[in-house]
C-alpha cells in the first residue's frame, strides 16, 4: 500500500472522529437503519439499486423521518448509500452518506450544523467567509435568467452544470439557497412564498457536498408530489416504486425538522485537495 | 447507435454527419438533477475541438470508419501512393495529409488507412521503423550516462530529430513513428 492511499485512510479516519465528536457534543445520537429497504425513495432522477425482492437504500431519509415521528430528537447516521449508474469523477454506486435531523429545526439550523462541521474539518487556511446565494440570483447573474419565475427544468440542470457550478468560487464555501418549487424534492414551500423550496446545497472547491432542507411534513402534499414523480418515471420508461404508506403516515405526527444529508468522500475530496473519487475509494467499481 | 452511458475517452462517433472522437469525458448529475454527460469531442476531418453535452437517454451515432490494410508502392510526384492489400485499388496521400510520416514510409511499408465514407482520415504506420543516421556531431564519448542531454541528427530524407550524444554518423537507430522521436540504437557505425 502506498504512502498515499495510507495517508487519505487517516485523512477519512480523522474526519469520522470530527464528525462523531460534533454531534455527541449537540447532543445528537448516532442511529443504523435499514440498507435494504422494501420502497426506496421515490425521486425522479435517483435510481435504486434492486437486492433481491428489496432496493438498497439511496439515502436513510425515509427511516429517520421515521424514527423523527416516533420521537427522535437529534439524530444521525454514517453509512453507505447506492445509486443505480453513477459513475464518475464526482460519483461512484455505492458511497458513504452523513444523514442528520434536527426535530424543531429547519434549514437554517442545519446551516449552522453544516457551517460548524466544516469549520471544525478543514484546515485553518479555508476561508471562514461563507458565500451565499439564492438560485434566482445565481442564475440571473451567470446565466441570465430565473429559474424561480419561469421554470424549465432541462435548462434548469444544463445551466447548473455548464455555466453556475464552473463559476462558483473556490476559495471559500458556497450555498446556493431557495431553490424553485419545481426541485423541492422532500423539502417544504416557503410560508411566505409557494415558488421556492426551502433547501440548500452546499459546495466546497466547486464540488456540491451537501443537501439540506426544511423537511416536507404535510402528508398530502407528499403524497401528491410521490405520484407525480411516479408518473414522471414511467414517462422516462424508468421503474416506478411503490409509495412507502407508512412513511406517508408517519408525517402525520413527525415535527416540522430540518434534515440534511452530506457526502462523506466527496468532503474528504475537497479537503485534500483532490479531483476525483478514484483518488479517495481504496477499491472502486 | 451508443446511449449517452456508453460514451468514454477515446470513443469514435458520428456528429451532424462528421466523424469524431471523444477525447474527454465528464459525467454530471447537479443535486436532485438529471444525468448530463459533458464531452470535449474532436472532429477528424478538421481537426477542430469543441464541447457538448448529453442528457440521459440521449442516443449518438456511431462513426462509420473503416480501417483498411495498405502497401506503400511509389511515389508520384509529391504523392504517395499506396495499394490495397486486398482489392489491390491504389490510392494517393499527399505530403500535408500524411505530415511527419511522410518521412518514415519505406517501400513495401504495411500500413493502416483509417477511412469515413471512402475519405481517408488518419494513417498507422508499424510503431518503430530503422534509420541510418546521414548526419549529426561526432559522438561525445564516456558522456552516455547524461541520456537526457541530446544534439540535432538528420536522416538521408532530411528528416530532423534529437538523439543521445553517443550516436554517430552511420549508426542505426529505431524511431517511434507515433511520436517522431528517437527510440534507440540497432548497430553502430
Amino acid at each position: 500500500m502506498n504512502s498515499r492511499t495510507i495517508q487519505i485512510l487517516q485523512s477519512r479516519d480523522t474526519l469520522m472522529q470530527s464528525i462523531r465528536a460534533f454531534f455527541h457534543f449537540e447532543g445528537f445520537i448516532e442511529v443504523e437503519t435499514p440498507i435494504r429497504m422494501k420502497t426506496p425513495c421515490m425521486e425522479l432522477h435517483i435510481d435504486a439499486e434492486p437486492s433481491g425482492d428489496r432496493w438498497l437504500r439511496t439515502s436513510p431519509e425515509l427511516y429517520h423521518k421515521k424514527l423523527l415521528a416516533q420521537g427522535a430528537q437529534k439524530i444521525f447516521e454514517i453509512g453507505k448509500c447506492f445509486r443505480q449508474r453513477e459513475r464518475g469523477d464526482r460519483h461512484h454506486p455505492e458511497y458513504t452518506m452523513l444523514e442528520w435531523y434536527r426535530a424543531g429545526g429547519d434549514y437554517r439550523d442545519m446551516l449552522k450544523d453544516v457551517k460548524s462541521i466544516v469549520g471544525r474539518v478543514s484546515s485553518p487556511g479555508v476561508s471562514k467567509d461563507w458565500k451565499i446565494f439564492t438560485i434566482a440570483e445565481i442564475y440571473e447573474r451567470f446565466a441570465g435568467w430565473n429559474p424561480v419565475e419561469t421554470f424549465d427544468a432541462d435548462r434548469f440542470d444544463f445551466d447548473m452544470v455548464e455555466k453556475i457550478e464552473p463559476n462558483l468560487p473556490k476559495d471559500a464555501p458556497v450555498i446556493l439557497m431557495d431553490y424553485p418549487a419545481e426541485c423541492c424534492a422532500l423539502a417544504r414551500l416557503k410560508p411566505d412564498n409557494q415558488k421556492v423550496a426551502e433547501r440548500w446545497e452546499l459546495y466546497l472547491g466547486g464540488i456540491e457536498i451537501a443537501n439540506a432542507y426544511s423537511e416536507l411534513t404535510d402528508p398530502v402534499e407528499q403524497r401528491v408530489r410521490f405520484e407525480k414523480w411516479g408518473e414522471q418515471r414511467r414517462a422516462f420508461g424508468k421503474t416506478v416504486y411503490p409509495v412507502d404508506e407508512e412513511f406517508i403516515q408517519c408525517l402525520e405526527t413527525m415535527p416540522p425538522s430540518g434534515g440534511c444529508a452530506l457526502g462523506i468522500d466527496r468532503l474528504l475530496m475537497a479537503l485534500n485537495g483532490i479531483e476525483t473519487l478514484d483518488d479517495i475509494l481504496p477499491f472502486r467499481d | 447507435m451508443y446511449d449517452v452511458s456508453e460514451l468514454k475517452k477515446g470513443l469514435k462517433i458520428e456528429i451532424d454527419g462528421a466523424p469524431c472522437i471523444v477525447t474527454d469525458f465528464q459525467f454530471s448529475k447537479p443535486g436532485k438533477g438529471q444525468a448530463i454527460y459533458r464531452c470535449k469531442i474532436k472532429n477528424l476531418s478538421t481537426g477542430t475541438t469543441f464541447e457538448k453535452s448529453y442528457r440521459s437517454g440521449d442516443k449518438v451515432n456511431k462513426a462509420n470508419l473503416e480501417s483498411r490494410t495498405f502497401t506503400f508502392s511509389y511515389h508520384n510526384g509529391d504523392d504517395f501512393v499506396f495499394s490495397d492489400n486486398e482489392t489491390f485499388e491504389e490510392i494517393h496521400l499527399t505530403r500535408e495529409q500524411l505530415e511527419k510520416n511522410q518521412y518514415f514510409i519505406v517501400e513495401d511499408m504495411e500500413v493502416d488507412i483509417l477511412f469515413h465514407k471512402d475519405k481517408a482520415l488518419d494513417i498507422s504506420l508499424p510503431t518503430f521503423i530503422e534509420k541510418v543516421i546521414a548526419e549529426t556531431e561526432p559522438g561525445a564519448r564516456g558522456n552516455t550516462a547524461s541520456s537526457n542531454v541530446q544534439k540535432p541528427a538528420r536522416i538521408d530524407n532530411g528528416y530532423e530529430f534529437s538523439v543521445p550524444l553517443f550516436i554517430n554518423e552511420g549508426d542505426i537507430v529505431r524511431i517511434d513513428t507515433r511520436t517522431g522521436e528517437y527510440y534507440d540504437r540497432v548497430s553502430k557505425a
